[in-house]
Protein backbone atom coordinates (compact mmCIF):
# COMPACT_ATOMS: atom_id res chain seq x y z
CA UNK A 1 0.00 0.00 0.00
CA UNK A 2 2.59 2.95 1.07
CA UNK A 3 4.84 1.77 -1.85
CA UNK A 4 2.18 2.56 -4.75
CA UNK A 5 1.03 5.50 -2.56
CA UNK A 6 4.60 6.88 -3.73
CA UNK A 7 3.58 6.08 -7.16
CA UNK A 8 0.54 7.42 -7.29
CA UNK A 9 -0.13 10.93 -9.14
CA UNK A 10 -1.95 13.59 -6.92
CA UNK A 11 -5.67 14.02 -7.10
CA UNK A 12 -4.60 17.81 -7.27
CA UNK A 13 -2.01 17.06 -10.37
CA UNK A 14 -4.77 15.08 -11.66
CA UNK A 15 -7.35 17.29 -12.12
CA UNK A 16 -4.81 20.28 -13.43
CA UNK A 17 -3.81 17.73 -16.23
CA UNK A 18 -7.48 17.09 -17.29
CA UNK A 19 -8.28 20.59 -16.96
CA UNK A 20 -5.55 22.05 -18.81
CA UNK A 21 -6.61 19.18 -21.84
CA UNK A 22 -10.03 20.13 -21.69
CA UNK A 23 -9.18 23.67 -21.94
CA UNK A 24 -6.58 23.12 -25.30
CA UNK A 25 -9.64 21.09 -26.86
CA UNK A 26 -12.00 23.54 -25.84
CA UNK A 27 -9.52 26.31 -27.66
CA UNK A 28 -9.46 24.13 -31.03
CA UNK A 29 -12.73 23.42 -30.96
CA UNK A 30 -13.43 27.07 -30.42
CA UNK A 31 -11.06 28.06 -33.16
CA UNK A 32 -12.74 25.97 -35.88
CA UNK A 33 -15.64 26.96 -34.86
CA UNK A 34 -16.61 30.21 -37.08
CA UNK A 35 -14.42 28.32 -40.10
CA UNK A 36 -17.06 25.90 -39.84
CA UNK A 37 -19.83 27.87 -39.41
CA UNK A 38 -18.97 30.33 -42.67
CA UNK A 39 -18.71 27.52 -44.78
CA UNK A 40 -21.66 25.63 -43.61
CA UNK A 41 -23.56 29.29 -44.38
CA UNK A 42 -22.18 29.82 -47.51
CA UNK A 43 -23.13 26.11 -47.91
CA UNK A 44 -26.98 26.48 -46.86
CA UNK A 45 -27.31 29.74 -48.77
CA UNK A 46 -25.42 29.43 -51.96
CA UNK A 47 -25.93 25.65 -52.63
CA UNK A 48 -29.24 26.09 -54.15
CA UNK A 49 -28.08 28.96 -56.89
CA UNK A 50 -24.95 26.88 -57.47
CA UNK A 51 -26.11 25.26 -61.43
CA UNK A 52 -24.57 24.84 -64.51
CA UNK A 53 -25.64 28.16 -65.80
CA UNK A 54 -24.00 29.75 -63.16
CA UNK A 55 -20.50 28.04 -63.95
CA UNK A 56 -20.96 28.20 -68.01
CA UNK A 57 -22.62 31.91 -68.57
CA UNK A 58 -21.55 35.76 -67.96
CA UNK A 59 -24.33 37.88 -65.44
CA UNK A 60 -27.98 39.09 -67.43
CA UNK A 61 -28.62 42.39 -67.54
CA UNK A 62 -30.52 44.08 -63.68
CA UNK A 63 -34.21 42.74 -64.26
CA UNK A 64 -33.42 39.42 -65.84
CA UNK A 65 -33.25 36.43 -63.75
CA UNK A 66 -30.58 33.26 -64.22
CA UNK A 67 -26.76 34.02 -65.83
CA UNK A 68 -23.70 33.13 -64.15
CA UNK A 69 -20.37 34.08 -62.85
CA UNK A 70 -18.54 32.23 -65.63
CA UNK A 71 -16.44 35.69 -66.06
CA UNK A 72 -15.65 36.12 -62.75
CA UNK A 73 -14.59 32.92 -62.17
CA UNK A 74 -12.13 33.14 -64.95
CA UNK A 75 -11.31 36.46 -64.55
CA UNK A 76 -10.28 35.59 -60.84
CA UNK A 77 -7.90 32.44 -62.09
CA UNK A 78 -6.38 35.06 -64.42
CA UNK A 79 -5.80 37.95 -61.92
CA UNK A 80 -4.32 35.06 -59.30
CA UNK A 81 -2.29 33.73 -62.32
CA UNK A 82 -0.73 37.21 -62.69
CA UNK A 83 -0.23 37.99 -59.34
CA UNK A 84 1.49 34.46 -58.82
CA UNK A 85 3.95 35.39 -61.79
CA UNK A 86 4.79 38.48 -59.71
CA UNK A 87 4.56 37.59 -56.45
CA UNK A 88 6.02 34.06 -55.71
CA UNK A 89 9.40 35.24 -57.73
CA UNK A 90 9.76 38.07 -55.93
CA UNK A 91 8.93 37.06 -52.29
CA UNK A 92 11.08 33.71 -52.70
CA UNK A 93 13.93 35.89 -54.16
CA UNK A 94 13.53 38.65 -51.08
CA UNK A 95 13.28 35.55 -48.59
CA UNK A 96 16.36 34.24 -50.25
CA UNK A 97 18.25 37.06 -49.96
CA UNK A 98 17.25 37.92 -46.41
CA UNK A 99 18.49 34.31 -45.07
CA UNK A 100 21.08 33.79 -46.89
CA UNK A 101 22.83 37.43 -47.95
CA UNK A 102 21.15 40.04 -45.48
CA UNK A 103 22.31 39.09 -41.90
CA UNK A 104 23.24 42.93 -42.28
CA UNK A 105 21.88 46.97 -41.86
CA UNK A 106 20.79 46.64 -45.16
CA UNK A 107 18.73 43.23 -44.26
CA UNK A 108 16.83 45.05 -41.36
CA UNK A 109 15.88 47.33 -43.94
CA UNK A 110 14.08 45.69 -46.14
CA UNK A 111 12.54 43.51 -43.25
CA UNK A 112 11.03 46.35 -42.08
CA UNK A 113 9.97 47.42 -45.27
CA UNK A 114 8.09 44.12 -45.74
CA UNK A 115 6.59 44.16 -42.40
CA UNK A 116 5.55 47.45 -42.88
CA UNK A 117 3.86 46.54 -46.41
CA UNK A 118 2.41 43.68 -44.86
CA UNK A 119 0.23 45.81 -42.70
CA UNK A 120 -0.98 48.32 -45.35
CA UNK A 121 -4.53 48.48 -45.86
CA UNK A 122 -5.47 46.50 -49.01
CA UNK A 123 -7.27 49.62 -50.24
CA UNK A 124 -4.31 51.81 -50.03
CA UNK A 125 -2.30 48.66 -52.63
CA UNK A 126 -5.20 49.33 -54.85
CA UNK A 127 -4.80 53.03 -54.88
CA UNK A 128 -1.18 53.03 -55.73
CA UNK A 129 -1.53 50.66 -58.18
CA UNK A 130 -4.03 52.89 -60.05
CA UNK A 131 -1.51 55.40 -60.10
CA UNK A 132 1.21 53.62 -60.97
CA UNK A 133 -0.05 51.43 -63.48
CA UNK A 134 -4.15 52.12 -64.54
CA UNK A 135 -3.72 55.90 -64.71
CA UNK A 136 -0.64 55.83 -67.37
CA UNK A 137 -2.38 52.92 -69.37
CA UNK A 138 -5.68 54.79 -69.13
CA UNK A 139 -7.89 52.20 -68.19
CA UNK A 140 -8.64 49.03 -65.87
CA UNK A 141 -7.27 46.04 -66.59
CA UNK A 142 -6.75 42.31 -64.98
CA UNK A 143 -2.91 43.08 -64.95
CA UNK A 144 -3.11 45.96 -62.81
CA UNK A 145 -5.29 43.86 -60.59
CA UNK A 146 -3.03 41.40 -60.46
CA UNK A 147 -0.04 43.70 -59.70
CA UNK A 148 -2.20 44.93 -56.86
CA UNK A 149 -2.49 41.48 -55.59
CA UNK A 150 0.90 40.26 -56.16
CA UNK A 151 2.38 43.37 -54.23
CA UNK A 152 0.03 41.84 -51.32
CA UNK A 153 1.83 38.44 -51.66
CA UNK A 154 5.54 39.80 -51.66
CA UNK A 155 5.79 40.80 -48.19
CA UNK A 156 4.21 37.26 -46.67
CA UNK A 157 6.21 35.20 -49.14
CA UNK A 158 9.37 36.96 -48.04
CA UNK A 159 9.29 36.33 -44.57
CA UNK A 160 8.01 32.72 -44.80
CA UNK A 161 11.02 31.92 -46.84
CA UNK A 162 13.07 33.73 -44.78
CA UNK A 163 12.10 31.58 -41.52
CA UNK A 164 12.48 28.53 -43.92
CA UNK A 165 15.09 28.81 -44.84
CA UNK A 166 17.08 29.84 -41.01
CA UNK A 167 15.22 26.73 -39.70
CA UNK A 168 17.74 24.80 -42.50
CA UNK A 169 20.74 23.41 -40.02
CA UNK A 170 23.80 24.97 -41.38
CA UNK A 171 25.78 21.93 -41.14
CA UNK A 172 23.35 21.15 -44.57
CA UNK A 173 24.71 24.17 -45.65
CA UNK A 174 28.58 23.13 -45.01
CA UNK A 175 27.73 19.90 -46.25
CA UNK A 176 26.86 21.03 -49.55
CA UNK A 177 29.92 23.83 -49.96
CA UNK A 178 32.27 21.01 -48.73
CA UNK A 179 31.21 18.92 -52.16
CA UNK A 180 32.45 22.09 -54.08
CA UNK A 181 28.97 22.89 -54.92
CA UNK A 182 29.16 26.97 -55.75
CA UNK A 183 27.04 29.09 -53.08
CA UNK A 184 23.97 29.71 -55.48
CA UNK A 185 23.88 26.26 -56.38
CA UNK A 186 23.83 25.25 -52.50
CA UNK A 187 21.20 28.15 -51.73
CA UNK A 188 18.78 26.90 -54.80
CA UNK A 189 19.03 23.37 -54.98
CA UNK A 190 20.11 22.36 -50.99
CA UNK A 191 18.66 24.83 -48.60
CA UNK A 192 15.71 25.86 -50.70
CA UNK A 193 14.69 22.24 -51.81
CA UNK A 194 15.21 21.62 -47.51
CA UNK A 195 13.61 24.55 -46.61
CA UNK A 196 10.54 23.67 -49.43
CA UNK A 197 7.45 22.43 -47.82
CA UNK A 198 7.64 25.39 -45.63
CA UNK A 199 8.30 27.98 -48.19
CA UNK A 200 5.10 26.02 -50.20
CA UNK A 201 2.89 26.96 -47.33
CA UNK A 202 4.01 30.22 -47.13
CA UNK A 203 2.93 30.57 -50.80
CA UNK A 204 -0.23 29.04 -50.43
CA UNK A 205 -0.98 31.19 -47.20
CA UNK A 206 -0.37 34.45 -49.34
CA UNK A 207 -2.22 32.89 -52.52
CA UNK A 208 -5.01 32.27 -50.16
CA UNK A 209 -5.29 35.82 -48.27
CA UNK A 210 -5.27 37.65 -51.42
CA UNK A 211 -7.34 35.43 -53.95
CA UNK A 212 -10.87 36.70 -51.66
CA UNK A 213 -9.27 40.22 -51.64
CA UNK A 214 -12.39 42.85 -53.31
CA UNK A 215 -10.57 46.71 -52.11
CA UNK A 216 -7.84 46.23 -54.21
CA UNK A 217 -9.38 45.18 -57.29
CA UNK A 218 -12.26 47.89 -57.59
CA UNK A 219 -9.80 50.54 -58.71
CA UNK A 220 -7.79 47.84 -60.80
CA UNK A 221 -9.57 44.84 -62.31
CA UNK A 222 -12.48 46.81 -62.01
CA UNK A 223 -15.01 44.25 -62.79
CA UNK A 224 -16.64 43.57 -66.22
CA UNK A 225 -20.13 42.13 -67.00
CA UNK A 226 -19.10 40.21 -70.32
CA UNK A 227 -16.29 37.70 -70.97
CA UNK A 228 -12.83 39.35 -70.99
CA UNK A 229 -9.20 37.65 -71.50
CA UNK A 230 -7.75 40.59 -72.74
CA UNK A 231 -4.95 41.38 -69.86
CA UNK A 232 -5.19 45.08 -70.64
CA UNK A 233 -9.04 45.53 -70.92
CA UNK A 234 -11.49 45.63 -67.26
CA UNK A 235 -11.98 42.34 -65.79
CA UNK A 236 -14.32 40.61 -63.79
CA UNK A 237 -13.25 38.92 -60.34
CA UNK A 238 -15.82 36.70 -58.16
CA UNK A 239 -14.74 39.18 -55.70
CA UNK A 240 -16.15 42.14 -57.10
CA UNK A 241 -19.02 40.42 -58.52
CA UNK A 242 -20.17 38.97 -55.28
CA UNK A 243 -19.38 42.56 -53.89
CA UNK A 244 -21.68 44.43 -56.75
CA UNK A 245 -24.20 41.69 -56.20
CA UNK A 246 -24.52 41.62 -52.40
CA UNK A 247 -25.29 45.60 -52.32
CA UNK A 248 -27.62 44.95 -55.48
CA UNK A 249 -31.65 45.54 -54.63
CA UNK A 250 -32.15 42.66 -56.64
CA UNK A 251 -33.16 39.00 -54.54
CA UNK A 252 -32.11 37.06 -57.40
CA UNK A 253 -28.75 38.82 -57.07
CA UNK A 254 -28.30 38.39 -53.66
CA UNK A 255 -28.50 34.35 -54.23
CA UNK A 256 -26.16 34.66 -56.76
CA UNK A 257 -23.76 36.26 -54.79
CA UNK A 258 -24.03 33.31 -51.77
CA UNK A 259 -23.16 31.58 -54.84
CA UNK A 260 -20.27 33.45 -55.98
CA UNK A 261 -19.04 33.53 -52.47
CA UNK A 262 -19.38 29.39 -52.21
CA UNK A 263 -17.66 29.08 -55.20
CA UNK A 264 -14.56 31.44 -54.44
CA UNK A 265 -13.79 29.59 -51.04
CA UNK A 266 -14.55 26.44 -52.65
CA UNK A 267 -11.51 27.08 -55.27
CA UNK A 268 -9.08 29.00 -52.69
CA UNK A 269 -9.61 25.30 -50.87
CA UNK A 270 -9.35 22.95 -53.84
CA UNK A 271 -6.29 25.08 -55.19
CA UNK A 272 -4.51 24.67 -52.04
CA UNK A 273 -5.11 20.90 -51.59
CA UNK A 274 -4.08 20.62 -55.49
CA UNK A 275 -0.48 22.33 -54.49
CA UNK A 276 -0.36 20.20 -51.14
CA UNK A 277 -1.12 16.66 -52.94
CA UNK A 278 1.32 17.41 -55.73
CA UNK A 279 3.91 18.51 -53.66
CA UNK A 280 3.67 15.53 -51.29
CA UNK A 281 3.90 12.88 -53.98
CA UNK A 282 7.36 11.66 -54.40
CA UNK A 283 8.71 12.44 -51.17
CA UNK A 284 10.87 10.05 -50.12
CA UNK A 285 10.42 7.70 -46.51
CA UNK A 286 12.00 8.96 -43.49
CA UNK A 287 12.37 12.20 -45.43
CA UNK A 288 11.23 15.41 -43.50
CA UNK B 1 45.61 7.95 -56.13
CA UNK B 2 46.32 10.27 -52.84
CA UNK B 3 48.33 13.33 -53.12
CA UNK B 4 50.80 15.07 -50.20
CA UNK B 5 49.80 18.36 -48.67
CA UNK B 6 52.63 20.83 -47.70
CA UNK B 7 51.47 23.51 -45.17
CA UNK B 8 53.93 26.66 -45.11
CA UNK B 9 53.14 29.13 -42.24
CA UNK B 10 48.89 29.45 -42.55
CA UNK B 11 47.80 32.14 -40.38
CA UNK B 12 43.64 31.80 -39.30
CA UNK B 13 41.75 34.04 -37.64
CA UNK B 14 38.11 34.68 -36.18
CA UNK B 15 37.12 38.73 -36.91
CA UNK B 16 40.22 39.79 -34.60
CA UNK B 17 40.90 36.32 -32.44
CA UNK B 18 43.65 34.68 -34.21
CA UNK B 19 43.04 30.65 -33.83
CA UNK B 20 46.00 29.63 -35.63
CA UNK B 21 49.66 30.33 -35.62
CA UNK B 22 51.92 30.09 -38.31
CA UNK B 23 51.16 26.51 -38.88
CA UNK B 24 53.74 24.22 -41.25
CA UNK B 25 53.02 20.56 -41.82
CA UNK B 26 53.41 18.24 -44.35
CA UNK B 27 50.89 15.89 -45.11
CA UNK B 28 52.32 12.45 -46.86
CA UNK B 29 49.95 10.73 -50.02
CA UNK B 30 48.26 7.84 -48.88
CA UNK B 31 48.69 7.74 -45.11
CA UNK B 32 46.38 8.82 -42.48
CA UNK B 33 47.49 11.78 -40.62
CA UNK B 34 45.73 12.50 -37.61
CA UNK B 35 45.14 16.26 -35.44
CA UNK B 36 44.48 15.61 -31.59
CA UNK B 37 44.40 18.32 -29.20
CA UNK B 38 42.17 19.68 -26.32
CA UNK B 39 38.61 21.47 -27.70
CA UNK B 40 39.45 24.46 -28.55
CA UNK B 41 43.13 24.31 -30.29
CA UNK B 42 42.38 24.94 -33.50
CA UNK B 43 42.13 21.87 -34.70
CA UNK B 44 39.23 21.69 -36.72
CA UNK B 45 39.62 25.06 -37.91
CA UNK B 46 43.16 24.00 -39.10
CA UNK B 47 41.33 20.92 -41.38
CA UNK B 48 38.91 23.25 -42.60
CA UNK B 49 41.91 25.88 -43.42
CA UNK B 50 43.04 23.25 -46.15
CA UNK B 51 39.80 22.97 -47.68
CA UNK B 52 38.90 27.05 -47.16
CA UNK B 53 35.63 25.81 -45.56
CA UNK B 54 37.28 27.89 -43.28
CA UNK B 55 36.19 31.73 -44.57
CA UNK B 56 33.00 30.49 -45.33
CA UNK B 57 32.25 31.45 -41.35
CA UNK B 58 31.37 34.99 -41.34
CA UNK B 59 34.50 37.67 -40.05
CA UNK B 60 36.56 34.07 -40.82
CA UNK B 61 39.72 34.68 -42.86
CA UNK B 62 42.74 32.51 -43.19
CA UNK B 63 46.76 33.32 -44.81
CA UNK B 64 50.04 31.19 -45.60
CA UNK B 65 50.57 28.72 -48.12
CA UNK B 66 49.00 25.25 -48.42
CA UNK B 67 49.74 23.14 -51.45
CA UNK B 68 47.69 20.30 -52.08
CA UNK B 69 49.71 18.20 -54.91
CA UNK B 70 49.92 20.33 -57.54
CA UNK B 71 47.30 22.68 -56.39
CA UNK B 72 48.08 26.01 -54.47
CA UNK B 73 44.93 26.43 -52.13
CA UNK B 74 45.65 30.00 -51.40
CA UNK B 75 47.33 31.43 -54.86
CA UNK B 76 46.09 33.88 -56.53
CA UNK B 77 43.36 33.10 -58.91
CA UNK B 78 42.37 29.93 -56.45
CA UNK B 79 39.20 29.13 -56.71
CA UNK B 80 37.91 28.12 -53.37
CA UNK B 81 34.74 26.19 -54.77
CA UNK B 82 37.16 24.33 -57.14
CA UNK B 83 39.73 23.22 -53.95
CA UNK B 84 36.72 22.46 -52.43
CA UNK B 85 35.50 19.47 -55.16
CA UNK B 86 39.07 18.54 -54.71
CA UNK B 87 39.41 18.08 -51.42
CA UNK B 88 36.64 16.19 -49.56
CA UNK B 89 35.04 16.56 -46.36
CA UNK B 90 33.47 14.98 -43.85
CA UNK B 91 31.96 16.47 -41.01
CA UNK B 92 31.54 15.97 -36.97
CA UNK B 93 27.55 15.07 -37.60
CA UNK B 94 26.44 13.07 -40.19
CA UNK B 95 24.44 15.86 -42.47
CA UNK B 96 22.84 14.27 -45.17
CA UNK B 97 20.65 16.03 -47.41
CA UNK B 98 17.02 15.28 -45.87
CA UNK B 99 15.13 16.13 -48.93
CA UNK B 100 17.45 13.62 -51.63
CA UNK B 101 17.37 9.33 -51.33
CA UNK B 102 20.43 7.82 -50.96
CA UNK B 103 21.14 7.85 -54.23
CA UNK B 104 20.94 11.39 -54.61
CA UNK B 105 22.84 12.29 -51.91
CA UNK B 106 25.84 10.24 -52.81
CA UNK B 107 25.33 12.16 -56.75
CA UNK B 108 24.50 15.08 -55.36
CA UNK B 109 27.99 16.98 -55.58
CA UNK B 110 28.07 15.38 -59.70
CA UNK B 111 24.80 16.20 -60.23
CA UNK B 112 25.21 20.14 -58.62
CA UNK B 113 28.35 20.87 -60.78
CA UNK B 114 26.66 20.25 -63.83
CA UNK B 115 27.58 16.11 -64.27
CA UNK B 116 25.15 14.67 -67.06
CA UNK B 117 26.55 10.97 -67.73
CA UNK B 118 23.59 9.35 -65.84
CA UNK B 119 25.63 5.95 -66.68
CA UNK B 120 29.06 7.19 -65.14
CA UNK B 121 26.68 8.54 -62.33
CA UNK B 122 25.52 5.54 -61.35
CA UNK B 123 29.02 3.77 -61.57
CA UNK B 124 30.60 6.50 -59.51
CA UNK B 125 27.80 5.89 -56.80
CA UNK B 126 28.09 2.16 -56.69
CA UNK B 127 32.05 2.41 -56.57
CA UNK B 128 31.71 5.43 -53.60
CA UNK B 129 28.99 3.31 -51.53
CA UNK B 130 30.76 0.23 -52.38
CA UNK B 131 34.26 2.41 -50.97
CA UNK B 132 32.49 3.57 -48.21
CA UNK B 133 31.26 -0.20 -47.08
CA UNK B 134 27.49 1.15 -47.46
CA UNK B 135 26.68 -1.16 -50.45
CA UNK B 136 25.32 -4.00 -49.30
CA UNK B 137 23.36 -2.80 -46.77
CA UNK B 138 21.18 0.00 -48.83
CA UNK B 139 22.14 -1.32 -52.63
CA UNK B 140 17.92 -2.11 -52.55
CA UNK B 141 16.92 1.15 -51.34
CA UNK B 142 18.57 3.47 -53.44
CA UNK B 143 16.01 5.74 -54.37
CA UNK B 144 13.15 4.54 -52.22
CA UNK B 145 14.36 5.61 -49.02
CA UNK B 146 15.74 9.30 -47.23
CA UNK B 147 19.60 10.13 -46.63
CA UNK B 148 18.08 10.79 -43.55
CA UNK B 149 16.23 7.26 -42.43
CA UNK B 150 19.63 5.69 -41.91
CA UNK B 151 20.69 5.22 -38.82
CA UNK B 152 23.40 7.32 -37.50
CA UNK B 153 26.51 4.96 -38.46
CA UNK B 154 25.08 4.56 -41.61
CA UNK B 155 24.47 8.06 -42.39
CA UNK B 156 28.23 9.31 -41.38
CA UNK B 157 29.21 6.58 -44.55
CA UNK B 158 26.84 7.94 -46.60
CA UNK B 159 28.34 11.34 -46.28
CA UNK B 160 31.84 9.83 -46.75
CA UNK B 161 30.51 8.12 -49.83
CA UNK B 162 28.66 11.32 -50.91
CA UNK B 163 32.40 12.90 -50.49
CA UNK B 164 33.94 9.93 -52.19
CA UNK B 165 31.54 10.27 -55.29
CA UNK B 166 33.45 13.78 -56.40
CA UNK B 167 36.42 11.88 -56.95
CA UNK B 168 38.95 14.13 -54.45
CA UNK B 169 42.47 13.49 -54.19
CA UNK B 170 42.52 14.20 -50.66
CA UNK B 171 39.71 13.50 -47.51
CA UNK B 172 39.38 15.80 -44.31
CA UNK B 173 37.40 14.04 -41.45
CA UNK B 174 36.56 16.29 -38.86
CA UNK B 175 35.85 14.30 -35.67
CA UNK B 176 33.55 11.45 -38.00
CA UNK B 177 32.82 9.16 -35.22
CA UNK B 178 32.43 11.50 -32.44
CA UNK B 179 28.75 11.53 -32.55
CA UNK B 180 28.38 7.55 -33.03
CA UNK B 181 27.99 4.55 -31.11
CA UNK B 182 31.23 1.89 -30.24
CA UNK B 183 30.41 -0.30 -33.20
CA UNK B 184 29.88 2.27 -36.10
CA UNK B 185 32.71 3.85 -34.68
CA UNK B 186 34.83 0.84 -35.32
CA UNK B 187 33.47 0.26 -38.66
CA UNK B 188 34.24 4.24 -40.16
CA UNK B 189 38.07 3.15 -38.51
CA UNK B 190 37.96 -0.18 -40.36
CA UNK B 191 37.14 2.01 -43.30
CA UNK B 192 39.66 4.89 -42.97
CA UNK B 193 42.22 2.11 -42.73
CA UNK B 194 41.14 1.25 -45.85
CA UNK B 195 40.80 4.75 -48.30
CA UNK B 196 44.29 5.01 -47.61
CA UNK B 197 44.91 2.99 -50.60
CA UNK B 198 43.24 5.95 -52.40
CA UNK B 199 43.32 8.25 -50.47
CA UNK B 200 45.28 10.92 -48.36
CA UNK B 201 43.56 10.96 -45.06
CA UNK B 202 43.68 14.00 -42.48
CA UNK B 203 41.25 13.06 -39.60
CA UNK B 204 40.96 15.14 -36.42
CA UNK B 205 40.18 13.54 -33.45
CA UNK B 206 39.81 14.14 -29.64
CA UNK B 207 40.17 10.58 -29.01
CA UNK B 208 43.76 9.74 -28.93
CA UNK B 209 43.11 5.68 -29.09
CA UNK B 210 41.40 6.45 -32.48
CA UNK B 211 44.54 8.18 -33.18
CA UNK B 212 46.65 5.77 -32.14
CA UNK B 213 44.70 3.12 -34.02
CA UNK B 214 44.32 4.68 -37.61
CA UNK B 215 46.91 6.83 -37.73
CA UNK B 216 50.66 6.93 -39.18
CA UNK B 217 51.27 10.37 -37.98
CA UNK B 218 49.97 12.51 -35.35
CA UNK B 219 49.99 16.05 -35.15
CA UNK B 220 49.42 17.94 -31.65
CA UNK B 221 47.87 20.99 -31.24
CA UNK B 222 47.63 23.53 -28.42
CA UNK B 223 46.21 27.14 -28.32
CA UNK B 224 46.29 27.38 -32.17
CA UNK B 225 49.97 25.84 -32.55
CA UNK B 226 51.09 22.58 -33.55
CA UNK B 227 53.09 21.70 -30.89
CA UNK B 228 54.53 18.60 -32.27
CA UNK B 229 54.27 16.19 -35.08
CA UNK B 230 55.75 12.72 -36.06
CA UNK B 231 54.90 9.42 -36.51
CA UNK B 232 52.24 8.34 -34.06
CA UNK B 233 53.87 5.43 -32.29
CA UNK B 234 56.78 8.14 -31.76
CA UNK B 235 53.91 11.41 -30.13
CA UNK B 236 52.22 7.83 -27.74
CA UNK B 237 55.43 6.55 -26.39
CA UNK B 238 58.18 9.35 -26.43
CA UNK B 239 57.03 12.69 -27.57
CA UNK B 240 59.75 15.29 -27.55
CA UNK B 241 57.49 18.09 -26.03
CA UNK B 242 56.80 18.19 -22.51
CA UNK B 243 53.13 19.92 -22.83
CA UNK B 244 52.74 16.28 -25.67
CA UNK B 245 53.05 13.76 -22.55
CA UNK B 246 51.40 16.21 -20.69
CA UNK B 247 47.96 15.77 -22.79
CA UNK B 248 48.71 12.52 -23.57
CA UNK B 249 48.79 11.05 -20.14
CA UNK B 250 45.68 12.90 -19.57
CA UNK B 251 47.18 15.68 -17.30
CA UNK B 252 45.09 17.97 -18.67
CA UNK B 253 42.40 18.52 -21.81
Amino acid sequence: MSSSVAHEVSLGRRIANQGATAFAVLAAVLVLIPLLAIFVYLLIKGIGSVNLAFLTQTPKPPGETGGGMANGIIGTGLILAIASVIGLPLGIGSGIYLAEYGRHRFGDLIRFTADVLNGVPSIVIGIAVYSLVVVPQKHFSAFSGGVALGIMMIPTIARATEEMLLMVPNIIREAALGLGIPRWRTTLSISLRTASAGVITGCMLAFARVAGETAPLLFTAFGNQFWNLKLNQPTAALSLQVYSYAISPYDDWHRQAWAGALILIVLIVAAVAAVRISTSRGMLKGGT
Amino acid sequence: MGVGIEVRGLNAWYGKNQALNSIDMTVAANRVTAVIGPSGCGKSTYVRCLNRMHETIPEAHAEGSVKVGEMDVYGAGSDPVEVRRRIGMVFQKPNPFPTMSIYGNVAAGLKLNGFRNRKQTDELVERSLKLAALWEEVKNDLHKKSGASLSGGQQQRLCIARALAVEPDVLLMDEPASALDPISTSKIEELIFQLKQHYTVVIVTHNMQQAARVAEFTGFFLMGSLIEYDKTEKIFTTPADKRTEDYITGRFG
